[in-house]
């Protein structure tokens, strides 16, 4: 995976979340505060108003002016959580010139790290984690089996799938929907949504290359 | 959707933009970092009082900066936290060598997002305190939540601890007074309709003619209960009952109650609520020495109102009576 990959992966995640806005949206109204697609939709479209100075970048260094970009422009808990997601993705594959399929595994873990170390949730809290979680562990089975890039992020994206429905029926304990208590119950997470459209882009990305 | 905008995504900047030129003898705009910003700032050796948060609530908190009480204020969009480019932005503007507190009202995303915030201006050798406002008591504390959220109480502190800052106290000292504010003060709201978000353009929840919401926050998000509508005597007895309980205030007892708007609701029923409240706790012969009515943080147009109640001592009470100058709260000058 390259940097122009990365473009690509990020170009991706602009054009869904434009399209989703109202669909995230609707997802936080119920058992947040409706704004989760306008917060999204605002940050990457901040992210691809940077792509001319981004393309010659190195991939950590695109992914930490993504995270910059983020804290600065979503607001709500997801700009600092993305945020602190995508400068430690950056971190963890400083100086590649191309990513292999342990490093980025090691991209998803040190994301999956950044929203933990942030947000303090764990799995089962009915947030991003609960999306996350299960798709680190797909993608760390393949790559011990050797599978191919594509393969391990179809299989972290298919992970993501079923962690962000497996969010319905969970009791909210943090974030704002936390505050409904049981009444959270039966409502797909926003957040957990939002992280698998990005892991779905990033498995459209890598199938396509 | 019917509101008076010209467009969804200016509404925050449109009316930063009124506001600034509605008073701009004690406050400026700047529209480019998204700031609202006492005009005479930095105050030097002076404290900056710096709160935030998402636009929605107004006059909280761009009308509450001027003189005896906030420095600045970083609106966010509706709702939604600002980020830390506009706190570290309103934080280097407000410093006068004195130090900078900042009021944080407990949602995750405000949280977050001051926290980064005040690890960027350390960097910048500026010291701040920062406090967290949690005063619902419609929300458990617990485990189990993201912990209380800041609401009513919020305005009340902004107000207190401005006063005792436009003093001259040390930062350490303006900080213990904004805890000891918090952990006085308790509230609970409810809801008669739901609100609109610009952006959103529909209703966050649906609540039918008979229905309404308590224990709601700020956002325009749901309550803890849904009940059958009762008698505006009934609702405060549900709002200011568990107040009291957690507050374990007892009979001798001064407070401040104050009776909010949420928005869409006029003063003649938050003036029929403030009649329940009063007898309610002259009833437990708790006396009212001050009060505050009226729409002081609101979400949008929801129709509801919120009950705060805070215990005075006379430190509390002599920096509420301090002087206040601001486009929504003004007296004593």
């Amino acid at each position: 995976m390259t940097n122009q990959d990365i473009i690509r992966w990020l170009d991706r995640i602009a054009d869904e979340l434009r399209a989703n806005t109202h669909y995230l949206t609707q997802l936080d109204s119920p058992i947040g505060d409706a704004d989760h697609g306008t917060n999204m939709n605002r940050g990457f479209s901040a992210v691809h108003a940077k792509f001319p100075t981004m393309t010659a970048m190195d991939i950590a260094t695109q992914l930490k002016t993504v995270g910059t970009t983020l804290v600065s422009t979503v607001g709500g808990a997801s700009g600092p959580l993305y945020g602190t997601a995508f400068l430690r993705a950056g971190g963890a594959v400083a100086s590649k010139q191309e990513l292999t399929a342990s490093d980025i595994v090691a991209m998803l873990e040190a994301f999956l790290g950044g929203i933990i170390a942030r947000g303090k949730a764990q799995v089962g809290e009915k947030t991003m984690v609960d999306a996350l979680t299960p798709a680190l562990h797909a993608a760390k089975q393949e790559l011990d089996q050797g599978a191919s890039i594509a393969d391990i992020t179809a299989k972290a994206a298919a992970a993501a799938e079923e962690g962000m429905k497996a969010t319905i029926p969970m009791l909210a304990t943090k974030g704002r929907a936390s505050y409904l208590a049981e009444r959270s119950i039966g409502h797909q997470d926003p957040g957990a949504t939002s992280s698998w459209i990005m892991l779905r882009c990033l498995a459209e990305v890598c199938s396509d290359r | 959707m019917k509101k008076l905008i010209n467009k969804v995504e200016d509404v925050v900047n449109d009316s930063l933009a009124g506001m600034g030129a509605a008073h701009a003898n004690l406050l400026r705009v700047d529209l480019e970092s998204q700031i609202v910003v006492r005009k005479n700032a930095p105050v030097q050796s002076k404290v900056g009082i710096l709160s935030g948060g998402g636009s929605g609530h107004e006059p909280m908190h761009g009308g509450y900066v001027g003189i005896g009480m906030l420095d600045a204020a970083c609106p966010g969009a509706i709702f939604t936290s600002p980020v830390p480019d506009q706190m570290l932005a309103a934080t280097r503007a407000v410093n006068g060598q004195a130090g900078v507190l900042h009021i944080i009202k407990n949602y995750t995303g405000d949280v977050l997002n001051f926290e980064m915030a005040a690890e960027l201006a350390e960097l910048d050798g500026i010291k701040i305190e920062s406090v967290v406002t949690n005063d619902d008591v419609a929300v458990q504390d617990s485990l189990y939540t993201a912990g209380r959220r800041g609401v009513g109480v919020t305005v009340l502190l902004e107000k207190i601890v401005g006063g005792l800052a436009e003093t001259g106290a040390p930062l350490e000292q303006v900080a213990a007074l904004a805890r000891k504010v918090n952990s006085h003060g308790r509230s609970m709201g409810m809801a008669l309709t739901a609100c609109t978000v610009p952006a959103a353009g529909e209703p966050t929840f649906d609540l039918s003619e008979d229905e309404m919401e308590i224990g709601i926050g700020i956002h325009g998000e749901p309550g803890r209960r849904r009940l059958k509508l009762a008698s505006a005597a009934q609702i405060t007895e549900m709002l200011a009952t568990p107040i009291i309980e957690d507050l374990e205030l007892k009979a001798g007892e001064q407070v401040l109650a104050f009776v909010n708007g949420m928005g869409g609701t006029p003063l003649i029923e938050l003036y029929i609520i403030y009649d329940s409240l009063n007898r309610i706790l002259t009833g437990k012969n708790i006396r009212i020495v001050r009060n505050l009515i009226g729409n002081y943080i609101t979400s949008l147009e929801m129709a509801g109102c919120s009950i705060t109640l805070l215990r005075l001592d006379d430190e509390i009470t002599r920096y509420w009576d301090a002087p206040v100058y601001t486009p929504a709260l003004r007296w004593g000058m």
